[in-house]
């Protein structure tokens, strides 16, 4: 087969021309420490155009939804404990039938202080497709879970075995046209971060 | 097709604007400051530039092993790889996916003419640099550009002009004239905010009706088998999420070794590009959707080639932020076009030689080698002096343009003898004083936008031998 050849051409192409191995880095000496992780990474989000609520219990999280997204509004979330503000039945349908959700709320496994980023994967996405086709995304995360930087983000990840999963840093945004930063591009409009927990 | 221009000759065309050089020129130092202001908030920025580069020559040095480990890891998640030697097997790999001819497999499969409603792709450099767009409209498969940018410019006709914000050389009154002749936006409507909402809403339709979405791929992780696709409009997740078939494409160069040196290089790559701590969503592809078939296809086309070139192939560190176009103060007075090349700016002339060094001679050429692009890539790249270093090859090989060609034969005629460098002088003071008309006309590029000097009276050789000094020895 053709395909092959270019498959045995590029390598051995690649084993003649590379150069001499030389040795990877350590990352000593990166990762930045902030005098308080939480704070940061409330400014940090704020500043990318997200918006973060402290909340005590999860039954405020309830009320914010009563209030801000009544029926017929259609919401959807991955937590059980909102069964009765959300449909929490969805996971296995058609990813298409989510066109129509307003709001969707999950979990994430950790924040990032540094930019603002909340690393979730498929298992608390319920569909790949969630986060990013609902008009506007909540995220839920415990005070306890914000690292510092990436380097702390991927130490934690470790050898994790996801299918999915993506860093989502604030609402989609586009600054295509002559720079002016737009916020819902083609993904959520809005993103909201329930911060739970006392501290 | 129309002729391609020189980049200098292309830049006279850009230039022709004063007030628009000057929009284009402030726009994209705009850009560059805010890339500034992100890096200076991290304390620890050289030390990060320095470990993203010793990564990067870390994969190089080791490429093989880690595209054998790449691919094995690739496979055991369930990804389908394929290997394109050049530009038109990678074309005839994705059209073959999106449409598998009916010899080649079972005639009853579930799957048969997948692309027929088209593709929906998302920004990728390398598919620019394939031309694959026309090659699929070629053959009867639509592709829809879902980046914002992009989907302007692919209305437009017309290619990138920029590796990040492909459409910064447009005005937003002529992207309203644009979306008001496709889209049907209210004429004279030229609302960032009102033309990105008729944009979405377009678009909506196109991600929840194509069967067949495409990616580029930012990096690929050797350890796991996953790829990283950074966008900030969510373009390439709401396509692939809601497709039955995910086609990612890269250069074999995105291969890194391990997981935890996303953590080097997310913290690079949207601070370098955009001023952005982190585009708003990094997201890993390890295994494809259940049900869903996920293929990626490994692109050499001239990298295996620069790779073999100890002095140019630092060029395949680059990770695409386009931090050396922003600050580049030829590519802001000379626009994105001028270059001729899917990779513009000094990034794209030094890849670009590579590729197809008659055609693209010109662009190492487009530099002051002020070196500020080396000065901000986050990986080291030593781009002014890679422009350097191709002059020399192009020249030695011939491709130099005919009239520097000349002028250098004459120069070196000159300075090669002392007698004729001096008649040569008297002669230039004479015209110069004389008859200036002879060099002030536009086949002397060196009075393009400026004034000659007044031409002195003599040399500073003829005075030394006139000179009365105490000091000088007798016959001086």
């Amino acid at each position: 087969m053709k395909t092959n050849n270019s498959r045995e051409n590029i390598l051995s192409k690649i084993k003649q021309n590379q150069p001499e191995w030389v040795c990877l880095p350590t990352f000593d000496g990166l990762k930045t420490v902030f005098k308080d992780d939480i704070e940061k990474f409330k400014t940090t989000l704020a500043g990318i155009g997200g918006q973060v609520i402290e909340i005590a219990k999860l039954e405020e999280i309830a009320e914010y939804v009563q209030t801000h997204f009544s029926a017929p509004l259609r919401v959807v979330s991955t937590l059980p404990q909102l069964a009765a503000v959300a449909e929490t039945n969805w996971l296995a349908d058609d990813p298409h039938s989510l066109a129509s959700v307003e709001l969707a709320i999950i979990k994430a496994h950790f924040g990032v202080a540094e930019n603002g980023a909340l690393w979730t994967t498929e298992v608390l996405l319920g569909q790949r497709v969630t986060p990013f086709i609902c008009q506007n995304l909540a995220v839920v995360l415990s005070k306890n879970d914000i690292v510092a930087t990436m380097h702390h983000a991927y130490e934690r990840i470790g050898t994790a075995d996801y299918d999915f999963g993506t860093f989502i840093a604030g609402p989609s945004k586009t600054a295509d046209i002559e720079q002016s930063l737009v916020l819902g591009a083609h993904g959520s409009r809005t993103m909201t971060v329930f911060l739970w927990g006392h501290k | 097709m129309t002729q391609i221009l020189p980049h200098s000759a292309a830049a006279d065309v850009f230039n022709k604007d004063e007030a628009r050089v000057n929009w284009h020129d402030e726009t994209l130092w705009f850009v560059r400051q805010k890339r500034d202001k992100a890096a200076f908030q991290i304390p620890e920025w050289e030390a990060l530039r320095e470990t993203a580069s010793q990564i990067k020559n870390n994969a190089l040095s080791n490429l093989h092993d880690y595209l054998l480990e790449f691919e094995a890891n690739a496979k055991k998640n369930g990804i389908i790889v394929h290997w394109a030697a050049d530009a038109k097997e990678h074309n005839e790999i994705v059209l073959k996916i999106i449409r598998p001819p009916i010899s080649d497999g079972d005639v009853n499969s579930k799957l048969p003419h997948r692309g027929r409603g088209g593709l929906v792709k998302s920004k990728s450099m390398l598919t620019e640099e394939c031309n694959l767009n026309d090659y699929l409209a070629e053959n009867g498969v639509e592709v829809i550009d879902s980046d914002l940018g992009e989907r302007i410019i692919q209305l437009n006709h017309e290619p990138p002009s920029h590796i990040v914000m492909p459409c910064i050389h447009l005005k937003k009154e002529e992207i309203s004239d644009i979306f008001h002749e496709h889209l049907g936006t209210e004429k004279g409507n030229a609302d960032p905010q009102y033309l990105t909402e008729t944009a979405r809403q377009h678009l909506r339709e196109t991600f929840l009706t194509r069967t067949v979405a495409l990616t580029g791929v930012n990096f690929a992780i050797a350890e796991t088998g996953e790829f990283v696709v950074c966008t900030n409009e969510g373009n390439a997740d709401m396509g692939v999420h809601l497709a039955d078939v995910h086609i990612a494409c890269m250069g074999f160069e995105k291969v890194i070794p391990k997981r935890e040196h996303l953590g080097v290089f997310l913290r690079l790559l949207a601070r370098s590009a955009t001023g952005q701590p982190i585009t708003t969503y990094s997201s890993h592809f390890k295994k494809p959707r259940a049900g869903q078939e996920m293929h990626l296809v490994i692109v050499d086309n001239g990298r295996s080639t620069q790779l073999g070139r100890p002095d140019f192939r630092n060029s395949l560190k680059c990770i695409r932020c386009a931090a050396c176009l922003n600050t580049c103060p030829v590519y802001r007075r000379s626009g994105g076009h001028s270059y001729h090349s899917a990779v513009s700016g000094p990034i794209g002339s030094i890849l670009a030689p590579n590729l197809d060094m008659t055609k693209n001679a010109d662009l190492p050429f487009a530099s002051t080698l002020c070196g500020s692009c080396s000065n901000v890539c986050p990986v080291k790249i030593d781009i002014h002096q890679q422009l350097y270093k191709w002059r020399q090859v192009l020249m030695q090989a011939g491709h130099a343009p005919v009239g520097k060609t000349l002028g250098m034969q004459a120069m070196n005629f000159t300075l090669s003898s002392p007698t004729v460098f001096g008649n040569a002088g008297k002669v230039g003071r004479w015209v110069l004083k004389n008859t200036p008309f002879v060099v002030n006309n536009p086949l002397n590029l060196w009075y393009k936008q400026r004034e000659m000097p007044e031409p002195p009276q003599e040399s500073f050789r003829e005075w030394y031998k006139k000179r009365t000094s105490p000091l000088a020895p007798e016959g001086g």
